[in-house]
């Protein structure tokens, strides 16, 4: 039956497509490939979430070679979970595409352009979906790697530095992974997950068993661009295609967090990593600082692709606020919140995309009295700002209510004041947007109407649209991140 | 969610809100009317109880819920609504009025919210409406004031929002039931009330703001902020001591910056916090008689403040001028509009046979009936301090007084009609109270036409009038230099006062320079570092990027290892 076949199919399809791709050399052809793939990819994830959901984890065995030897797909509540983020992401991304692209890439690249896509969607999905070390090490150098690819084809002649940049951050914190992986290696003998988690308990030697922890704690916290380490992060964002920005800002780093509960709750267990180790306490004091610095920064920047980056950080530092606490509360707030915003800062980088390819630039001056001439795509931007402060209605909201009320079971009153004074500055970076937009008149001799086109709006208005749908319906969302907090505290307490 | 076929007053404005906006003409003005106008009709239907139930977030929602309290506010908010948008008929300004049926839709969405959720997102919502209708009169100084009153509407929202999630996680129940000053989450929920009721020590937005907005828009502002503020606390907080305390403050703030005023608007602003300042008494009180006191006052209020509010709008639309020592004499070209603005004068001096006496008075029997004698005295004072400040100083300046030499012709039928309307309010409400009092939370045992009243009441106004006479070249001379310490020191006659005085302001002002000196300062500071080419925002090179990455990962090691 091919529903049992589901795990490696889910990676299997975009990582065949990458290199058919490449043999037709047509960009046509190829963007129709990609968006078949990433539909299908989204299809399987929902399939594969609806089982984990019925019958609990699926074991999957990479060519009926059993683990701990052969190679185990494991999708369980949180892998689900992500899968179907990262799947979403694409398919939304990839019809959005088509026109951007266009308008960003040289023609002659543009199937290179979708073998990359195909490859980089194959990494993040097998990081989520495997249950082998060094494979999540694999693949995170396969969605890298076109990651680089990726953003040197942006039409600035910064996005190479970026790119550069971004490859060397890379290359280092993957060699960081690497070095943990192998100590973990050294010191139980296996690669499997599950297998090293139940070894770990019987190695007598400690040190290199902490020394594999803090090399996989800094290579992940780079990757998921944890303040002070985020510097790669907002040129990448600014300077790649729309497309891509849209895409990495949804995924790139929620999956780097995905890998780093993984192997915090799931290989070095709970009391480890959080009772015996300060690491809540690194954790908390880095994640205030990100919400906090990266949300000054965001202030303060013209160019607002950048704006929006400096709030990713910012972002990403409540999803670490919420590991920190150390309870289900809050790590279901960490992955609730994670998907709430990579569906909102999805939407917004696809809109600015809008933005770039009418006017040329997203400037603050470029969008000056915007509203009037594209407000489709300003009241998107809106929307989903509303979602990044956390305003009632919008997802936004359930994530930062879910990590106000784990802060409370903590007790820790100073904690949830920080956290609301720290969406005020949300509210003043978006704030600053809306000025721009709605109440600064814009340039005499530009009038008529430049809306995106609608391949571009539609799939951003769907991210839009799922983002206030989720902060009334939140089953799916609080509900699968109860759920994954809840079998993670299971499995390692 | 379960809807029993109730529809929800509060969304009926909002989405008449969204469906007039984009309408032009007749049309638009029809929307404005009709969609109030089916608003109350809802609000009568409400069957007691929960209406609506919605599950969010493992809580039990009732977004629409009804009694006799909440059923109040919402008929004075829609008729409110009504009024307004009939006086704003001719507003040329396309956001005003969509922004005011949204911004009193929530405010009805906060009265009927049976959940405190619910009442954060209507609170919210109220804030953005509010803010718009301030910022659509469309003149730099109106822009700048919404900024300032949208930042302590969103601070307010902070401590609210904070408030309430500890109120869950202490009770895990969401329901918007009285609570007791016992807890943090308690006293962040007062706090964020008492911001919008526009109590110390942030009680200068509302003055700050609310005179920027445009002619008919400062009509709609006068109503709903404040008195939601009123209804939540009247609902949240009954009968809590620091209440009274608070009240009084507002009360006094109010009478003695308005005598200080010189726009006319700004004055009746001033006047708005003074008036809540006796319902946040009756609240602080917290006997039946009080909170029915309360819940009455806020209802007269809002209809005679916008009266008082529509006259001075009327005023403003004729003549484009806002200060009372340019203004006088319009009684003789403009004689409705005087008559209106007198009958709302009256009626905010309580006197006998407006709907400001009925209500008022309970305020000041309950106090009575309490033994709260200094309470009463001070209320009794302030009652003649509101004949000073409102009663007379702003139909006598703008009407009377001298001639001012304009002869602008009576404002445009509609607002005519408003006017007319909202005064028969206040004369029939005066007379005959007993509807209103039928709707009252509690029964009500009270008889407002004693002698002993009226004659006590016509006692006061009519020393106060006198003194307001006697005192009017003080008065007058203030007209040309408000909020000085001049005033207090030629009313004082001492030079003491005069030396005190003059240090506070020389020290306030140091202070206040010193302060803007630090802000200055503070915004280099984050600019250098958190600016585009800030320490902490620009593209760093990489190789110090991979130092980043060694200092923390020597830290994890010497973390791990040192445990």
């Amino acid at each position: 039956m091919i529903s049992a076949h589901l795990p490696a199919l889910q990676v299997a399809l975009p990582l065949i497509a990458a290199p058919l791709m490449v043999l037709v050399r047509r960009g046509g052809i190829a963007y129709g490939m990609m968006l078949a793939v990433a539909w299908i990819s989204l299809l399987i994830s929902l399939l594969l979430a609806q089982q984990v959901a019925d019958h609990g984890p699926i074991s999957y065995h990479l060519g009926s070679w059993a683990p701990p030897w052969g190679i185990e797909y494991r999708v369980d509540a949180l892998s689900a979970f992500v899968l179907v983020l990262v799947s979403l992401a694409a398919a939304a991304v990839v019809p959005y595409s088509r026109r951007s692209v266009e308008a960003e890439v040289s023609r002659e690249q543009h199937y290179l352009f979708y073998a990359m896509f195909a490859l980089c969607l194959t990494g993040l999905l097998g990081i989520t979906i495997t249950g082998d070390a060094f494979n999540i090490f694999v693949f995170l150098e396969v969605s890298s790697l076109s990651t680089y690819v990726l953003i040197a084809l942006g039409r600035d002649r910064r996005a190479l530095t970026a790119a550069y940049q971004y490859l060397i951050m890379g290359t280092i914190g993957a060699t960081f992974i690497v070095i943990g992986v192998g100590l973990l290696y050294l010191m139980t003998g296996s690669l499997n997950l599950v297998d090293i988690a139940q070894r770990l308990p019987d190695v007598a030697e400690r040190r290199p068993v902490l020394a594999a922890l803090a090399f996989l704690t800094v290579g992940i916290s780079l990757k998921l661009a944890l303040f002070p380490l985020h510097l790669w992060l907002p040129n990448a964002y600014t300077y790649a295609p729309s497309s891509i920005s849209a895409f990495l800002a949804a995924t790139a780093t929620k999956v780097s967090v995905y890998v780093l509960i993984r192997f915090y709750y799931s290989v070095f267990g709970e009391t480890l990593v959080f009772k015996e180790l300060p690491v809540p306490l690194v954790l908390l004091a880095l994640s205030l600082a990100a919400m906090f610095i990266a949300s000054f920064a965001a202030l303060y920047q013209e160019n607002l692709k950048r704006l929006f980056a400096y709030s990713s950080v910012a972002q990403i530092g409540y999803i670490t606020l919420g590991l920190s606490l150390d309870s289900v509360g809050g790590l279901s707030a960490a992955i609730v919140h994670l998907f709430n915003h990579a569906l909102a800062k999805g939407a917004l980088f696809m809109l600015l995309g809008g933005i770039m390819l009418r006017t040329g630039g997203v400037s603050l001056h470029c969008v000056c009295g915007l509203a009037r001439r594209m407000p489709l795509t300003t009241f998107g931007i809106v929307i989903a700002g509303l979602s990044l402060i956390g305003v009632p209605g919008t997802a936004g909201f359930v994530s930062k209510w879910a990590l106000i009320t784990a802060a409370l079971e903590a007790g820790l009153w100073w904690l949830v004041l920080l956290i609301v004074a720290s969406s005020l500055l949300a509210v003043a970076y978006v704030w600053r947007f809306v000025e721009a937009a709605y109440l600064r008149a814009p340039a005499p001799e530009a009038t008529e109407k430049i809306e995106a086109p609608w391949s571009m709006l539609v799939p951003a208005w769907v991210l839009v649209a799922l983002s206030v749908y989720l902060g009334f319906d939140t089953r799916f969302t609080l509900g699968g991140a109860t759920r994954a907090a809840q079998m993670l505290f299971g499995a390692g307490g | 969610m379960d809807t029993a076929n109730v529809f929800h007053p509060g969304l009926i404005l909002i989405v008449g809100a969204l469906v007039a906006a984009p309408l032009r003409g007749n049309l638009r003005q029809a929307a404005t009317l009709l969609f109030p106008l089916f608003a109350l009709f809802a609000v009568w239907q409400l069957p007691d109880g929960a209406a609506w139930h919605l599950r969010y977030l493992d809580y039990e929602l009732a977004p629409l819920a009804a009694d006799k309290l909440s059923r109040l506010f919402a008929a004075i908010f829609t008729l409110m609504a009504f009024g307004g948008a009939l006086f704003a008929l001719g507003q040329k300004n396309r956001v005003e009025v969509p922004a005011a049926l949204l911004y009193a839709g929530s405010a009805v969405g906060v009265a009927l919210a049976g959940d405190l959720v619910t009442v954060f997102v209507f609170w919210e919502l109220m804030a953005i409406g509010s803010t718009l209708v301030v910022w659509s009169a469309g003149t730099p100084l109106a822009w700048r004031a919404s900024v300032r009153y949208l930042a302590v509407h969103l601070f307010g929202g902070v401590l609210l929002m904070a408030g309430i999630a500890g109120h869950v996680a202490d009770t895990g129940s969401v329901a918007f039931a009285r609570m007791a000053l016992d807890s943090p989450a308690h006293w962040l929920i007062l706090a964020g009330f008492l911001v919008n009721a526009g109590a110390p020590p942030l009680s200068a937005w509302l003055p700050d703001a609310y005179p920027e907005a445009s002619w008919s828009g400062t009509v709609f502002l006068s109503a709903f902020t404040t008195k939601t503020a009123v209804y939540v606390l009247l609902r949240g907080f009954p009968g809590t001591e620091l209440l009274i305390w608070i009240g009084v403050f507002m009360i006094f703030y109010g009478i003695v910056y308005a005598l200080l005023e010189n726009d006319m608007r700004r004055i009746l602003a001033y006047s708005i916090v003074n008036q809540v300042g006796f319902m946040v008494v009756g609240i602080g009180i917290g006997t039946e008689m009080a909170l029915n006191g309360a819940a009455a006052h806020a209802f007269t209020h809002i209809i005679y403040k916008a009266l008082l509010l529509m006259s001075a709008g009327a005023v403003l639309y004729r003549t484009g001028r806002r200060k009372c020592t340019d203004l006088g004499g319009l009684f003789q070209s403009m004689p409705l509009t005087a008559v209106c603005g007198i009958i709302g004068a009256l009626s905010i001096s309580s006197f006998p046979l407006t709907s400001g006496f009925i209500s008022k008075s309970m305020v000041a029997q309950a106090a009575a009936d309490q033994h709260l004698l200094a309470v009463w005295m001070l209320l009794a004072a302030a009652s003649a301090g509101v004949f000073l400040h409102a009663g007379i100083k702003f139909p006598w300046f703008v009407f009377f007084q001298k001639d001012s030499g304009l002869r602008p012709a009576e404002p445009p039928k509609n607002m005519q009609a408003a006017m007319l309307f909202f005064s028969a309010l206040c004369i029939g409400l005066g007379v005959y109270p007993d509807p209103l009092y039928a709707m009252l939370p509690f029964p009500v045992d009270y008889a407002p036409y004693t002698g002993a009243h009226v004659v006590a009441q016509l006692q006061l106004l009519l020393f106060s009038g006198l003194a307001f006479f006697v005192m009017l070249n003080f008065l007058k001379r203030t007209l040309t230099i408000t909020l000085d310490v001049d005033w207090f020191y030629r009313i004082a006659g001492a030079r003491l006062v005069a030396a005190v005085g003059g240090l506070i302001s020389r020290t306030l002002e140091s202070v206040s320079a010193a302060l803007a000196r630090r802000s200055g300062a503070l915004h280099a500071t984050l600019l250098r570092q958190h600016g585009p080419e800030g320490t902490l925002a620009r593209t760093w090179p990489t190789g110090s990027m991979a130092i980043w990455v060694v200092v923390l990962l020597l830290a994890y090691l010497v973390l791990y290892y040192l445990y």
